[in-house]
């Protein structure tokens, strides 16, 4: 076909509309289901790091200008334990969201992987059962651990949670973001502000963990 | 949390680099990568391109995608704004600078579809970047992209001289070359 | 022009990867696994399709300077709309490939059949063009998945051989997709000599 400004303009200008007009139906049926995903994801999270619960209540946290949400789990009246979805931007590729269970009385439940884009093989080692990040931290209460300025370290940085083989970077990601849960955890559960926080634990439980795990520094 | 813009360049040129690590921009990084000089050249338009395209693309997603909610069409216009600054860096090039044209026009075209552009304005969005971030992020990424192709080419220079089996001639001896550039580059990881 | 022959061409002769050396990102990029091969190359393949069947329906309505143009807005409607579906109905695979999703746009295979075969073409041929060349690349790449999945880490999509303690990490790895798609490139063109 031959070009003119005006069925050059017309035509570029129809398809535009067409199409997105296409992108916008697709968008509103797609809306609820994709919404649905991500309540599920998040409901599935939450029946994983926590006790038995039947409903929840949701408080919103902002450390370190980073959005966090506080499910206070509750079972009657009874608060059986809290999860936190916390986050941090300092995994090897961006962004890292975990999902933190812990007791009423501080132990960690469980924690859940959200959302991560480690590298396969290394950094995704993150959200596997029983790997040595979560293996280190689950079941105990943080304070209790060998605390570097009163937060969670990994053993190269002179703390006690056991790095991923050959993946530092997101296995201090991970802990920065346990930090973080710990953080909103507190200020939830105990009423005590984020900010007395890195000052209030001075435990420090002596161990004898291995050296930060041999296998290069990668990641 | 601050993210330092030193962490940004040298993540962007060397951990994260974004032909070896990130496969993106492969196919100019196979196809235009037999001479060092092409590569500068088009390893210049690419880092001119996704400057600008980081300063164009960040305000519309900020200033009208989000506020109208229509994220979703974000694929569509970023593809838009691309060609059409490609097409712009053409004409105007062409106008006011004839040698500089002379030396980028041949790889112009050939942008739009270097996914590493696209892809990069895309990461920088949901990296949740500020503009200078994004820009540094931008500029460094194609930095990146120029040192992995002029290196490439040096390589493959050299390679062209060489007594190659007759199977692995061609494209799949240069993939070889790329993968043992790209174990290199893996000795960079941890430095960020 | 024989209709089976027009699937068979994308497979082996016309193959996108092996043959043609087009979209080679993703090709690199989304090979970890199998699984996350195969559903890069169904998701490429729905789109290819889509795109080649409107082009070809409306390639006589469109100027010839602004062919380029329209095709891309065309294609990436359908990259957006697959997109929105991938989130909505598997999002697992969605979050799998990432950012290799809207890249779709940009894979060099769909503005390259759009010009060369379905601007030329009649909508059914071009749907089969579009499914043969679709079934060439999900083919190579699920195998460059499974490749690197095996020798990588010691499974196959999903399953274990119970081999991981032996596998070497890299081939999961950047340098790894490259060293693998290499050396199968090098037994593509050994076996399709024949």
């Amino acid at each position: 076909m031959k070009s003119t400004l005006v069925n050059m303009t017309a035509v570029l200008f129809g398809i535009t509309l067409v199409a997105s007009a296409g992108v916008g139906v697709v968008n509103m049926i797609t809306e609820e289901p994709i919404a649905l995903a991500k309540e599920a994801a998040t409901k599935e999270a939450l029946t994983q790091v926590l006790p038995e619960f039947d409903a929840t209540a949701i408080e919103e946290l902002t450390i370190d200008e980073l959005p966090i949400t506080v499910y206070t789990a509750t079972k009657g009246d009874a608060v059986t334990g809290y999860a936190v979805q916390t986050m941090t931007k300092q995994g090897f590729n961006g962004v890292v969201r975990l999902m933190v269970g812990f007791t009423p009385e501080g132990e960690v439940v469980n924690v859940n992987v959200l959302e991560q884009a480690e590298t396969p093989g290394l950094g995704t080692k993150m959200a596997d059962e029983g790997n040595p990040l979560l293996g280190s931290i689950q079941g105990q209460k943080l304070e209790e651990k060998k605390l570097v300025d009163g937060k969670l370290a990994v053993t190269k940085d002179g703390g006690d949670v056991d790095a991923l083989t050959a993946a530092t970077i997101s296995s201090r990601a991970y802990v920065d973001a346990v930090n973080r849960a710990w953080m909103a955890y507190k200020s939830v559960a105990t009423g005590v502000t984020p900010a007395d926080v890195a000052t209030g634990a001075t435990a420090a439980a002596q161990t004898n963990e291995p050296e930060a795990q041999k296998g290069g520094t990668n990641e | 949390m601050e993210i330092s813009y030193f962490a940004i360049i040298l993540g962007a040129i060397f951990v994260n680099n974004v032909v070896l690590a990130q496969f993106l921009g492969i196919c100019p990084f196979l196809g235009v990568s037999s001479k060092v000089e092409t590569s500068l050249g088009m390893g210049a338009a690419v880092t001119f391109v996704m400057a600008l395209t980081a300063l164009v693309a960040w305000p519309i997603q900020t200033y009208i995608l989000e506020p109208l909610h229509i994220e979703y069409m974000q694929t569509i216009v970023f593809i838009l704004v691309i060609a059409a600054l490609v097409q712009m860096v053409e004409i105007i090039l062409k106008k006011v600078s004839p040698s500089l044209y002379q030396a980028l026009g041949i790889f112009l075209p050939l942008i739009t579809t270097n996914c590493a552009v696209l892809g990069v304005a895309i990461l920088m969005i949901q990296k949740e970047f500020t503009l200078l971030q994004s820009v540094v992020y931008s500029v460094s990424t194609a930095l990146g992209f120029a040192v992995a192709l002029v290196l490439f080419a040096g390589i493959r220079e050299r390679l062209d001289f060489e007594d190659v089996p007759a199977a692995l001639k061609g494209v799949p001896i240069a993939l070889v070359t790329a993968g043992i550039l790209a174990m290199a580059f893996m000795g960079f990881s941890g430095l960020v | 022009m024989n209709k089976l022959r027009i699937i068979l061409s994308g497979i082996i002769r016309n193959n996108p990867t092996f043959v043609l050396v087009l979209g080679m990102c993703p090709t690199l990029g989304t090979t970890t696994s199998a699984e996350n091969g195969m559903g890069m190359g169904l998701a490429t393949t729905a789109v290819l399709i889509m795109s080649n069947l409107v082009i070809s329906l409306i390639k006589n309505l469109i100027p010839d300077k602004v062919r380029i143009p329209a095709f891309i807005v065309v294609i990436a409607s359908f990259v957006t709309i697959i997109q929105m579906l991938m989130q909505a109905f598997v999002p697992a695979l969605y979050a799998a490939l990432g950012v290799f999703i809207p890249l779709i746009v940009v894979n060099c295979i769909i503005l390259g059949r759009a010009e060369a075969f379905a601007s030329k073409n009649s909508p059914l041929d071009s749907i089969l063009d579009g499914v043969g060349i679709g079934l060439g690349f999900t083919l190579s790449l699920t195998v460059i998945g499974a490749v690197r999945e095996i020798l990588g880490s010691g499974a196959i999509f999903g399953v274990s051989l119970g081999i991981a303690d032996y596998t070497p990490l890299i081939f999961v790895l950047a340098p790894g997709a490259f060293l693998v798609l290499g050396y199968l490139m090098v037994l593509f063109n050994k076996l399709a000599k024949k």
